[in-house]
């Protein structure tokens, strides 16, 4: 069988497999954004408890396996009563791994806006709460915004994880074509060039765009 | 802990002071940056403070604007305490909230200018009136535009801090500065990261302020001839304290303090 063969009869299910991929990928990102906001800004506060719960988090999501978590939230939560669909537990499981990155980003790209932007800001008597959403995290967005493209990519690969607990991913449907037909070769090669594509040609290019669009809004470009 | 019986929770009578710092202390670990500071700066008053680096003149203005703790004393601002809240009869420690109350009598310009890079010149006037004082936008626009055009600034009002120049810049932050509406304006060190061609504008615009307006200035500076022009009292610091004030001709006319004297020939030697 040709390679366009292959592709002909089996390209339905790989697109069903890459649009599951693709979904997995927008609810990870869109939650490990939230989740990275809500843990940089609590690493970085000054009450003890706040701060703590943020440090545990972070250190429990990026000192282990992003597969066990999987297991974990899959296998290991319903025994404590909370059972999330397979779905679910794929994309909260790569937030909650992202997040924890995300976190440090949050905190470094916060941390990189120069003091006298705070002081400006106090100057005028701003809030605590407006000068960091007005002032400050503006800018830190733009500092942050090439480490997050890395992140992003990562994120977009790890989603290959989640075919382990049969959500009908790319790398699902390709994990059973291959069980059906023996075509390894093609479906593998098919599938890197699938995730190659979304990569190399959809989010790097998307990222490109949101730091220049960013720095023309900063006044830069 | 201080015995704060010794300070009034209030300053009242005639002739209250606008700025009034009694027996105020900072100190960084052991090192004592201001020791024991009074000053007091009646309304509409220009005070200028001068003094080498070190000598805790920044310090000052910046107390002032409560970016930086006091470690003992208090300021006062328009008779009412700054650094401190009245509380079943004595002053303690402010709390956040009265320090964005009392802070709202006060605006400071900065060394580096520290304008907002992701806003325009007109925005970052507005910025203060629309999200602090709550001010609708058209009502912040007019004002800002009107300071814009005092500051000279008006025709770049859309551009990004980026592409204006550090004269541009800081002309701008005065505005934003105004634009609060303070009783008391800090500039520090507002000319000392300029090219020289560009700090004419700037103090200008100052001479300007001085002249058609009554606001109370403070004002650390390395200009000692524009200091002397447009001050009406001259501090010069020394280790943390005041070692001698006057009236510009004065100070610098007839400096009566030895380190005065050699600190002023030393700067005239410097141009």
């Amino acid at each position: 069988m040709s390679f366009f063969e292959f592709v002909s009869v089996y390209w339905p299910r790989l697109l069903t497999g890459t649009g599951i991929t693709v979904a997995q990928f927008f609810l990870s990102a869109i939650f490990a954004v939230l989740l990275s906001l809500a843990f940089g800004l609590m690493k970085m506060s000054s009450n003890r408890a706040v701060k703590g719960f943020a440090v545990t988090y972070i250190e429990i999501f990026r000192g282990t396996s992003l597969l066990v978590q999987l297991y974990w939230i899959f296998f290991v939560l319903p025994l404590f009563g909370v059972t999330l669909e397979k779905f679910t537990a794929g994309y909260v499981a790569i937030a909650m791994n992202t997040g924890a990155y995300g976190a440090e980003l949050v905190r470094g790209g916060i941390l990189a806006v120069p003091k006298g932007q705070w002081e400006a800001a106090t100057a005028i008597n701003m809030s605590p709460a407006k000068r960091m959403w007005r002032i400050i995290l503006p800018q830190a967005l733009v500092n942050m915004l090439p480490p997050w493209g890395n992140l992003m990519i990562e994120v977009l690969k790890g989603t290959a994880l989640v075919s382990l607990i049969s959500v009908a991913d790319l790398m699902f449907q390709a994990k059973q074509i291959n069980a059906s037909t023996y075509l390894s070769a093609q479906i593998f090669g098919t599938a890197l060039i699938i995730y190659y594509i979304l990569a190399r040609f959809m989010l790097t290019p998307f990222m490109r765009w949101l730091e220049a669009f960013m720095s023309r809004k900063l006044g830069k470009a | 802990m201080e015995d704060m019986s010794a300070f009034p929770l209030e300053i009242t009578g005639e002739d209250v002071p606008m700025v009034s710092f009694r027996k105020v202390r900072k100190a960084y670990g052991s090192l004592v940056v201001l020791d024991n500071l009074d000053l007091d700066v009646a309304a509409g008053e220009m005070v200028t403070i001068i003094g080498p680096s070190g000598s805790g003149k920044t310090t000052v203005l910046r107390m002032l604007m409560t970016l930086e703790q006091i470690n003992g004393g208090v300021i006062y601002v328009d008779g009412q305490p700054l650094t401190h809240m009245s509380k079943g009869g004595t002053l303690v420690p402010a709390n956040q909230r009265h320090l964005r109350k009392r802070r709202a009598d006060i605006g400071m310009c900065f060394q580096h200018f520290n304008l907002f890079p992701h806003m325009t010149a007109l925005e970052n006037c507005m910025e203060g009136p629309v999200q602090v004082l709550g001010l609708p936008k058209a009502e912040a626009r007019a004002r800002s535009e009107e300071l814009l055009e005092l500051v000279g600034m008006i025709d770049k009002k859309d551009q990004h801090p980026s592409r204006l120049s550090g004269g541009q810049q800081q002309r701008v932050a005065i505005a934003r500065a105004l634009a609060m509406r303070p009783k008391v304006m800090l500039f520090d060190e507002v000319t000392s990261a300029l090219d020289p061609e560009v700090i004419g504008e700037v103090t200008n615009v100052i001479r300007k302020l001085v002249s058609e307006h009554n606001l109370t200035m403070l004002m650390v500076t390395h200009q000692m001839g524009f200091a002397r022009d447009i001050s009406d009292r001259v501090c010069f610091f020394y280790d943390g304290k005041i070692e001698e004030q006057g009236k510009p001709a004065d100070l610098f006319g007839n400096p009566k303090r030895e380190r005065t004297q050699q600190f002023l020939s030393a700067v005239k030697e410097a141009v």
